[in-house]
């Protein structure tokens, strides 16, 4: 990469890429084939470090029972994402790069607060994945740096996550989807929680208001119904074929609403 | 590879394959898809290109074990390794277990989409020998029949289960 800069391009599962490269939207003239790499794959426990490499694909994800167990909203995820043959072959980390608005890694990442392994010529460092995404499609990565891998931190015992998405049909992207990551106090306080929305910005959204709201906040429907409300502000969707700015900002309330209830279910079941 | 120097990128790939049991070589362009590799490379006709966009699944084969679309491929990725496509899924000349239950259930109609839809049930059905209605139909939620005909598609993976053992 250090040597052919832009004009080359690393290939994960190829499930975005090979695809533009139809389109000839990306030209590579020289392509890095990553397959090879087995370190680049797998999911680690490391004490309370859970890592999962970039090139682990959505299959092995959707099947993890480690990730399941602790991040049940990246199953939710796995199993909504493309087809069955796409999961087989794309992978979490070329999701990441590709950075595609509505990619649903970028939006379950924000929630879990994880940090990005990266290595290049000059070393490894680590990305927040709030610092990550800086426009569509394009993120904190060097032309001649490689994503390696997704760093999560194990939950705390009353936390609970969720993962919501609307979508027309098998295989597209999310017109709206909302992830949720929360932990409750005592006194059944919302003690932590991070939101965030897909596909209704240039990249996938944290969603402050809704968090502000919750923060402290009692986990009553009512409450948890008036944060998700603010979700519809949150949202910056514009208009496409999957719909008005209108539909989506109704959808990203409803989708969010729909997750931070099944979060909180599932904290509260772990809180027995 | 793995020990020897940076590579060099070429435009021109040698490709070690398995395929149905059968090894080939051939030097193929380095942005050839798999897909296009098994039809006009190894004429092996059977494994259908319908969408060339990784939607339809007509173009499903397994590599390594694994269903993926052949069109989202490059043939360059495959040395190597070992690929089914529907040539070989039988083993004997006549049909498989899997190949048999689409056809005692009319499981296909103009049979443009069918073998595609045999790798992913295979896929499937090695996964979960026994699937519920709505895991089959997610099995198989990136395969299109522009005929439709999934009721019967959903019935023949249903004998196929029933069938058991080998497919």
């Amino acid at each position: 990469m250090a040597e052919y800069g832009g004009n080359a391009k690393l290939l994960a599962g190829g499930m975005s890429l090979i695809p533009i490269m139809k389109f000839r939207l990306a030209s590579p003239r020289v392509i890095v084939d990553l397959n090879r790499i087995p370190d680049l794959s797998g999911i680690r426990v490391d004490g309370n470090t859970i890592t999962i490499g970039a090139m682990t694909r959505h299959q092995e994800i959707e099947h993890s029972q480690i990730l399941t167990q602790q991040f049940p909203l990246l199953a939710d995820a796995a199993a909504l994402l493309a087809d069955p043959l796409v999961r087989n072959r794309g992978t979490m980390g070329g999701s990441l790069a590709f950075a595609d608005p509505a990619g649903d890694w970028g939006t379950c990442l924000l929630a879990l607060g994880a940090e990005l392994g990266i290595r290049g010529p000059k070393g490894s460092r680590a990305v927040a994945i709030d610092d990550w995404f800086k426009d569509t499609y394009t993120t904190a990565l060097a032309p001649d740096e490689l994503l390696t891998e997704v760093r999560l931190t194990k939950p705390s015992a009353h936390s609970g996550s969720a993962f919501t998405k609307l979508k027309r049909k098998t295989g597209d992207f999310a017109t709206v989807s909302a992830a949720v990551n929360l932990t409750v106090g005592g006194g059944s306080k919302v003690q932590g929680v991070r939101v965030a929305l897909g596909g209704v910005g240039p990249t996938p959204l944290r969603a402050p208001q809704v968090e502000k709201a919750l923060q402290g906040a009692s986990t009553d429907p009512s409450t948890l119904a008036s944060a998700a409300q603010l979700a519809a502000q949150d949202a910056q969707p514009s208009e496409d074929t999957r719909g008005s700015v209108a539909y989506k900002k109704a959808m990203a309330q409803a989708y969010a609403q729909r997750a931070l209830g099944q979060a909180l279910s599932r904290a509260q079941g772990r809180t027995g | 590879m793995p020990g020897n120097s940076p590579m060099k990128p070429t435009e021109h790939v040698d490709v070690k394959v398995k395929v149905n049991s059968q090894a080939y070589e051939r030097t193929v362009p380095a942005r050839m898809l798999l897909v296009d590799f098994l039809r006009d490379e190894l004429r092996l006709t059977g494994t259908h290109e319908g969408c060339d966009s990784t939607h339809c699944g007509a173009c499903t084969v397994l590599v390594d074990g694994t269903a993926i679309k052949s069109c989202t491929m490059f043939a360059a990725q495959v040395d190597g390794s070992e690929i089914v496509t529907v040539e070989g899924l039988s083993s004997n000349g006549g049909l498989s277990t899997l190949q048999d239950a689409f056809r005692r259930a009319h499981g296909l109609q103009c049979g443009f989409c069918t073998p595609g839809m045999l790798m992913a049930v295979h896929d499937l059905l090695a996964r979960n020998p026994h699937p519920t209605e709505p895991e089959i139909r997610a099995g198989i939620s990136g395969n299109l029949c522009r005929c439709t005909g999934y009721q019967n598609i959903v019935k023949a993976v249903n004998v196929a289960a029933n069938a058991g053992g080998k497919r």
